[in-house]
């Protein structure tokens, strides 16, 4: 009887929502009623343990850091036929012709890079750039040359602290699992983020504006001043 | 003596009776009413289900095959929906760096798509605010900003549900409708929530949502992954709130708005390896939490670079 009448307090919580005040003699109808419902569901068994997942073991996969297009392709001005630029690997035009000097500035490129921006601290080309091959070499400051995918080498030798972050885990964006025993993780590359001849992150519109109830008075103001100062952005925003 | 029924008094046991009958009848219909709220979408077994920690397997594989046709029949998304429990030996933990947060509320889409938020309302589990460099004044923030970002002399601090260990939300529920879990996620029983909002008004964080209307959701922006406890569609006039997204998270994944930040601002990670990125980030990075002074105790931590 104890467990019934328990059963039925548990389920009359439930109920709440559903029914509005009464007096006390109601509510003790309603318990009993729900405990004759119960006795005739049959649901007074005793729950049981539903356990627990089993602890992360060894890792086994591995973290893979992704190897972005930029490295090896630049963009032309062709659609590709999934939409966007056209990619064109570095080599399709230099393994032909050869590479010709390389320029100290981005300003000093006549064909093809011609209005390139260089925004990276007082860096020359010759800086990364491997002076015989610099569509396919990097070198560090010691002379060491790098193949191109492993530009973040190059990268690490003045962004020390981001790199030591990157090491633990705690720069760059992931995708994948965080508990190696489970499934492999792939990290960015520097350069999917930045660019390395501009790596300051550019400014973006912002996507989903909230849209909150209690907002909807507040936002046409706002949503004028926001205008005001970047329509472009605040445009695209509004109409997703 | 003893045969003296007079007319008056069989007349007085008769209109006792018939009090007593009107009596019953009327509580009995009382007792019953709760059968009128009866409607086509609450079935007995809905009407008479436990709280989720009282389930037994059986009873909660019936509930989650019930939620799933729900979803077919309500919204006609053939949807998975499965109980993920906690890992032996893990308890979660987030960092954000607010160094290189741009605002660009990727995050909050993300958990939009991933949770099966309604569409009308843009709802997500993550407020992304904007906040004046130098001043850490949440109550001067914006979080309705849709201008480029990041702005000059602005940083930006998205707020989510913080998993506190000492949470106010759980503490105010009352009918047990949500409780911490051993892996530290603080999750609610939908089916159980009567909606009072005590916790939306609890939270410190305004890390709770209110559904004020059943989620409006094309079949085909249905996430169909999904768990009991976490991102299956909710019923109108319950609270929602974010669970690290648990039936990723559980299943060794990372969170949805981790693997949508452009940036890297977010390190998720288990507590109770010492390898992890997360332990990393608090043993080596002045972290600090949302208004420590209230003894939430969060498990939820941000950081600056330098």
């Amino acid at each position: 009887m104890l467990l019934t009448f328990a059963g039925g307090s548990t389920v009359t919580q439930s109920l709440r929502s559903r029914w509005h005040g009464g007096c006390f003699c109601a509510v003790v109808l309603r318990c009993l009623t729900c405990c004759l419902l119960l006795a005739l569901a049959g649901c007074n068994r005793a729950p049981q343990d539903r356990g627990k997942a089993p602890a992360p073991s060894s890792k086994v996969f591995s973290t893979n850091i992704h190897g972005p297009d930029r490295l090896v392709s630049v963009k032309s001005q062709t659609e590709s036929s999934r939409g966007g630029p056209l990619r064109v690997t570095c080599v399709s035009c230099h393994s032909a012709r050869g590479p010709r000097k390389m320029p100290k500035q981005a300003s000093d490129l006549k064909e093809f890079h011609v209005g390139f921006v260089f925004q990276h601290g007082n860096l020359e080309c010759s800086s990364c750039h491997d002076d015989a091959e610099p569509h396919r070499l990097l070198h560090l400051a010691t002379g060491e040359r790098v193949e191109m995918p492993q530009a973040m080498r190059v990268c690490a030798q003045c962004h020390g602290p981001q790199k030591r972050d990157y090491d633990h885990g705690a720069h760059g964006g992931m995708n994948g699992y965080w508990d190696l025993s489970r499934g492999s993780r792939v990290r960015n590359n520097c350069v999917d983020c930045h660019d390395p001849h501009k790596p300051a992150i550019p400014q973006s519109a912002p996507v989903l504006p909230p849209r909150d109830r209690y907002l909807e008075h507040a936002a046409p103001n706002h949503a004028a001043a926001g205008a005001a100062t970047h329509p472009s952005a605040s445009e695209s925003v509004r109409n997703p | 003596m003893t045969e003296q029924a007079s007319p008056q008094n069989t007349g007085r046991r008769r209109a006792l009776k018939v009090l007593g009958a009107t009596l019953g009848a009327t509580a009995f219909a009382a007792a019953m009413e709760p059968l009128k709220a009866w409607t086509a979408d609450l079935t007995l077994d809905q009407f008479l289900q436990r709280h989720y920690r009282e389930l037994t397997k059986d009873q909660l594989e019936a509930v989650l095959r019930r939620v799933e046709s729900d979803t077919k029949a309500k919204y006609g998304k053939d949807v998975h929906c499965e109980d993920v429990r906690p890992m032996e030996g893990v308890e979660f933990g987030y960092a954000l760096n607010l160094s290189v947060c741009i605002g660009c509320r990727k995050c909050a889409e993300a958990c939009h798509h991933e949770n099966n938020h309604d569409r009308r309302t843009n709802n997500s589990y993550i407020r992304v605010i904007e906040m004046e460099q130098g001043s850490l004044d949440l109550e001067k923030g914006n979080t309705t900003y849709d201008h480029a970002v990041p702005a000059p002399g602005k940083y930006y601090m998205p707020v989510q549900c913080q998993q506190c260990d000492n949470a106010p939300c759980v503490k105010v529920c009352p009918v047990q409708a949500t409780w911490k879990e051993s892996d530290g996620i603080v999750v609610v029983d939908y089916d159980w929530c009567i909606g009072c909002r005590y916790c939306e008004a609890a939270c410190p964080y305004h890390a709770r949502r209110f559904n004020w209307e059943a989620p409006e959701i094309a079949a085909e922006d249905i996430n169909p992954e999904q768990s009991y406890l976490s991102n299956r569609i909710r019923p109108q006039g319950v609270v929602e709130k974010c669970t690290f997204c648990l039936h990723r998270t559980r299943k060794g994944k990372l969170p949805a708005c981790l693997e949508a930040c452009p940036t890297g601002a977010r390190v998720f990670g288990n507590l109770l390896d010492p390898d992890s990125e997360i332990r990393w980030v608090l043993e080596n990075k002045r972290v600090f939490v949302l208004k420590e002074e209230l003894g939430t105790k969060p498990r939820f931590f941000y950081f600056f670079d330098n």
